[in-house]
């Protein structure tokens, strides 16, 4: 079982740091298959949020295919998010990119800014 | 009675104490509130806030227009001084609760709200502000009310208690679908638990609507100085040559500016900023 910790501060929609947090626990594997979510019920009563922006966040993980609704018994786990093999040739790519950019000159923060605007122009209108 | 999937729904409601001369607590209030929702009464004080909510509640009558609430008997009121009746033990305004709602009372609800916080012999008149609150929210809650009405009911309490009780109110809605209207001039108290807003200023409603869409409704805007239209400039100020606007959009907004979606805080303060009649202040 999972339990959020909503941060009214960090200027994420509350939904989606549910959907956020949610697969965070997949990807670290706190979360399998066939493991529950907690009920609206449950989440609104430890974290004093509107019970609707937890069912959106649920909806928003069914839709993306994670987990399912489970008429009359809660919301169940149905994938789990890998992060990608550590040798995969994306990140090969990427790591000689970074490289590259630091041969260049580029420090930490000119990379990451450089790597936020180009994941921004990329996944424009993908929220989570 | 309300139409079907309206909780609450005023019509050209208005409401001055002691004539017409002398001036108006609220005039022309018109909104539909779907049930289910857990709306946010926010305004300064002396918006019309209390006024409002005596008016749904039933305790006052319309000077004129309408408001459409559920029977007394489906709906719950805790009045901003929550009062008890001093001389009774706190025992014994839970059981005064039970007698007065038979058939309906739902005890487990309200001792979650008490949560063994109180000694049950304790006098009414000897609590404090905080715990008259614990008090007043057990009984509304343990009458399974179709509607809550409750007058800025976070005041009294501490961060703890707060945040506990709005747990359990959000809890109930949860599980019964119960409309609830908060009241607070604090809008942190209120910002995440509500998914509906009624902004009262000047005894108007000058925003009323889901949350989401009164956001997505406006952009915060930030550049060059320019011409907004044809959008609806809620706030604008100019610094230099830069301007920094909230306005609502109408269609794609075009034009070399930094574009956000705004928080609820800054929507509610570019709407209180401007005068009820709409002129920067």
């Amino acid at each position: 079982m999972v339990e959020y910790r909503i941060d009214r501060r960090s200027g994420v929609a509350t939904y989606l740091q549910i959907v956020q947090q949610t697969k965070q626990a997949l990807r670290m594997g706190l979360l399998e298959p066939g493991d529950r979510l907690p009920t609206a019920r449950e989440v609104v009563e430890s974290t004093a949020i509107n019970p609707n922006t937890v069912l959106k966040a649920y909806r928003e993980l069914e839709r993306e295919g994670l987990v399912e609704a489970r008429r009359g018994l809660g919301t169940f786990v149905r994938a789990t998010l890998g992060t990608g093999p550590a040798d995969s040739p994306l990140r090969g790519e990427l790591t000689d990119w970074a490289r590259r950019a630091r041969a260049a000159g580029l420090d930490r923060e000119d990379v990451s800014a450089l790597f936020t605007s180009v994941l921004k122009e990329h996944f424009e209108g993908d929220d989570a | 009675m309300t139409r079907d999937g309206i909780a609450l729904e005023a019509d050209l409601l208005g409401k001055t104490y002691g004539g017409r001369s002398r001036g108006w607590a609220l005039r022309g209030c018109g909104f539909a509130l779907p049930a289910g929702r857990v709306c946010a009464l926010v305004g300064p004080n002396g918006a019309g806030k209390s006024t409002l909510l005596a008016l749904a509640a039933g305790l006052l009558r319309p000077t004129e227009g309408t408001i459409q609430a559920p029977p007394r008997e489906h709906l719950a009121y805790v009045a901003q001084d929550k009062p008890l009746h001093p001389r009774l033990s706190v025992a014994d305004t839970l059981r005064m609760g039970r007698e007065l709602n038979p058939g309906r009372w739902d005890e487990t609800a309200a001792q979650r709200v008490m949560a063994d916080e109180l000694d049950p012999h304790t006098l009414v008149r000897d609590l404090s502000g905080g715990q008259r609150t614990r008090v007043a929210l057990a009984l509304a809650l343990g009458k399974r009310a179709e509607l809550l009405l409750l007058d800025e009911p976070m005041a009294d309490l501490d961060p703890l208690a707060r945040h506990q009780l709005m747990g359990l109110l959000m809890a109930d809605a949860a599980e019964h679908g119960t409309t609830v209207v908060l009241s607070s001039h604090i809008l942190t108290e209120l910002e995440g638990a509500c998914d509906h807003l009624l902004l009262l200023h000047g005894g108007k409603i000058r925003l009323d609507g889901a949350v989401d869409d009164l956001l997505a409704a406006h952009t915060l805007l930030r550049g060059p100085v320019a011409d907004l239209a044809p959008h609806t400039v809620v706030e604008s100020r100019t610094t230099g040559r830069q301007l920094t606007a909230l306005i609502r959009h109408e269609g794609p907004i075009e034009g070399p500016w930094d574009t956000q979606e705004p928080s609820l805080e800054d929507l509610l303060l570019a709407h209180l900023r401007t005068t009820p009649e709409g002129v920067p202040a």
